[in-house]
């Protein structure tokens, strides 16, 4: 069971950096200015190094000899246990720094509190990975702060992309069989307790970009436990694992 | 905004009548590297502010390991001294050749100087 | 090349005695292999035709992200999506560079990128072309960055200051491009059946369009004449492009495959490769929006700087009210 339950648990870790990783990377080529297409790249190009480890790791515990590959190109939607906030499409370029930057304030925190894993293993994952994550905060908060303090246009579309994505942030924080798990092997943190950081940093931020937080704190579900995603996961996994589907066996 | 070309005054724009658009401006980026070296001048980029020069410099400078401490400077501030001046201000130094250390013969038997 | 065509006074090349005092000085810098530096005086046309061809140049590197991007969503693998996204995004970086060396000379970002998106500028060729399969991201890097890097190592040494310090960080780049789009050739080449076929296949489609690249014949132009008077060209055309095959042809045949050229022969008075010259009324179909993916290309970026538009205005705003702000607080 503690096994399983790691397993699920890393897998919950590297299918968020999966998903986020290749929605960033759609944006390469076509983004508002040079300097934010460089930025981007570099944001997703951390989030599928840290897929690597994380279902590298996975894969390591489960035994069954599959690869972070094998784990990300050969499972289907069921299989996914990434939040639904990350597999959410892209939007606007203002709806995807407000997805980046709700996902960053608690992923930075969740990296933190996994560098005191009592798995040592993972604590390493977290420490690499914690400094990426601090500086994607960093700069994705501040595009929010810019944009949503911009123009009356900006400012417009910003609250939009909030309204749009705040119903996906209670996911992050939901206790289920997997976190009670991880927590009394003290592997990883109560997803609870990252609550209260999360919030005063995004009520800041929302503050200074001028932004009002949705009153209606529903929260939809069923992405990290893989019950049932959104349909935009589906299609994502037939573009990303379609050379893998279509030649089965081959070394690329 | 500040004029594209501002970091060379001297330089006569392309063109003159046409009103220039409102560009994020240019900033030139100084980098120091591992080794305790100065800065060094990398490049420019556009960026809407300071914060996000040193941002956008660490993002496009920076990707293969180059620095540790990034300046920025928006390209209009600085002040560059004038080609025409090259002669008066360079040359003098030519003549100077006691201020280098190889001007003085030491005798090897002196040891290491 | 990534700058084709590039137009200069169209003038021919004037002696120095033909030249005023200061074009005479000016020319007799670069004679001595001085770097000019933006504030320099230069002649018009030297201005000009530089701002025409960095600009070129840059826009080249940002169109040419589009055919390689086609591929990161469906990389196969999690470290081929991570390489290639690099490459891709070390394309932007060089875009960047070129712009901004462009604008030493007196143009705005903004300005070129307009004339870009008018079509008023052009891109090289090779980006009109699309990318099929995964040994197309082979292709392109073997044979697409390998004919740039003919082009710009040589570059290193242009007169101009700003553009050649802009290609000494390019080619230090660069050199991971070529190397990662081999790899994959190699992979495909010794892979399964289907593999191989698309890695031929891939060759196939590239090679006479990477041949162009270097642009026709210019042994006789007046512009390339100035330009290479000039130093911000610095070898011919045929130069190059026989440099290209000399090298390339080897590595095709250690691949295993074979280069889509009948009359390919060795030729050993001139130590190098005949080969067949591309299809040149192609060529100019192709530059002149004809390409089988010139709309597509263009209506990328147009789009990508339209919808980019109320980004860029919102930060420029919020910085700008922040800049007051703290005015208003001294």
């Amino acid at each position: 069971m503690h096994d399983n339950a790691t397993f699920e648990f890393l897998c919950r870790m590297g299918d968020n950096t999966l998903v986020l990783g290749h929605r960033v990377s759609e944006w390469c080529g076509v983004s508002p200015v040079l300097e934010e297409d460089i930025a981007l790249a570099n944001t997703a190009l951390d989030l599928i190094g840290q897929t690597q480890m994380w279902l590298g790791l996975a894969g390591d515990i489960e035994g069954k000899g599959r690869s972070a590959d094998d784990l990300a190109m050969l499972r289907d939607v069921w299989d996914f246990r990434n939040l639904l906030l990350v597999e959410q499409p892209n939007g606007d370029f203002g709806q995807t720094l407000m997805r980046q930057f709700l996902f960053d304030a608690w992923h930075v925190r969740m990296l933190q509190a996994l560098t005191g894993s009592s798995d040592k293993r993972i604590a390493e994952i977290a420490a690499k990975a914690v400094k990426e994550a601090s500086y994607h905060v960093e700069r994705s908060g501040d595009t929010v702060i810019g944009l949503g303090d911009g123009t009356a246009e900006s400012h417009g579309r910003m609250q939009a992309a909030l309204d749009l994505l705040w119903p996906y942030v209670g996911e992050m924080f939901i206790c289920d069989d997997v976190d009670e798990a991880m927590k009394s092997a003290g592997i990883a943190p109560d997803p609870n307790d990252l609550r209260a950081g999360f919030d005063s940093h995004v009520t800041q931020v929302m503050t200074d970009a001028t932004l009002l937080i949705p009153e209606d704190d529903f929260a939809h579900k069923g992405g990290k436990n893989g019950h049932r995603h959104s349909e935009h996961l589906g299609h994502m996994l037939t573009q990303m694992q379609w050379l893998q589907r279509a030649y089965p066996g081959a070394s690329w | 905004m500040s004029a594209p070309n501002s970091a060379y005054p001297d330089t006569p724009e392309a063109q003159p009548e046409k009103p220039k658009r409102h560009e994020w401006p240019l900033w030139e980026i100084f980098i120091r590297g591992q080794h305790g070296m100065s800065h060094r001048h990398v490049g420019s980029l556009h960026a809407a502010d300071a914060e996000m020069a040193i941002k956008n410099a660490r993002d496009v400078y920076t990707r293969r390991n180059e620095g540790v401490s990034i300046w920025a400077v928006q390209a209009s501030h600085i002040a560059a001294s004038s080609p025409s001046h090259k002669g008066p201000l360079y040359e003098p130094s030519e003549s100077k050749v006691y201020r280098h250390p190889t001007f003085f013969d030491i005798p090897d038997e002196v040891g290491a100087m | 090349m990534y700058a084709q065509m590039v137009k200069s006074t169209g003038q021919g090349v004037k002696s120095l005695d033909d030249m005023e005092p200061q074009e005479r000085a000016f020319q007799e810098r670069i004679d001595a292999g001085d770097k000019i530096e933006p504030k320099d005086w230069m002649p018009d046309g030297y201005r000009k035709t530089l701002i025409r061809q960095i600009g070129q140049h840059g826009h080249s590197e940002i169109v040419g992200q589009l055919p390689e991007g086609n591929w990161i969503t469906r990389a196969p693998t999690l470290e081929r999506k991570a390489i290639l996204l690099a490459k891709v995004q070390d394309e932007a970086g060089h875009g960047l560079y070129l712009y901004c060396a462009a604008e030493t000379l007196g143009v705005s970002r903004d300005e070129l990128t307009e004339d870009l998106l008018s079509g008023k500028m052009k891109y090289s060729s090779i980006f009109n072309y699309p990318t099929l399969t995964w040994a197309d991201m082979g292709a392109v890097g073997w044979l697409v960055d390998g004919a740039a890097i003919m082009n710009q190592v040589p570059l290193q040494r242009t007169s101009y200051g700003p553009y050649a310090r802009a290609m000494v960080r390019i080619c230090k780049e660069e050199s991971f491009h070529q190397r990662q789009g081999y790899d994959i050739m190699m992979k495909m080449a010794r892979g399964t059946p289907a593999q191989k076929r698309m890695a031929q296949d891939a060759l196939n489609r590239f090679w006479y369009p990477s041949l162009m690249m270097f642009g026709p014949s210019d042994k006789d132009s007046v512009h390339s004449a100035q330009s290479m008077a000039w130093k911000i060209k610095m070898n011919t055309n045929d130069e190059l492009r026989q440099k290209f095959v000399d090298q390339t042809v080897p590595q095709a045949e250690y691949l295993g495959l074979t280069v889509p050229d009948e009359t390919l022969q060795w030729n050993e008075g001139k130590g190098g490769y005949d080969f067949a010259e591309p299809d040149w009324s192609e060529f100019f179909d192709v530059i002149k929006g004809n390409g089988p993916c010139n709309r597509e290309r263009l209506a990328a970026r147009n789009k990508a700087w339209d919808d980019g538009k109320w980004v860029r205005d919102g930060l420029l705003a919020h910085a700008e009210k922040r800049a007051s702000k703290k005015v208003a607080a001294e």
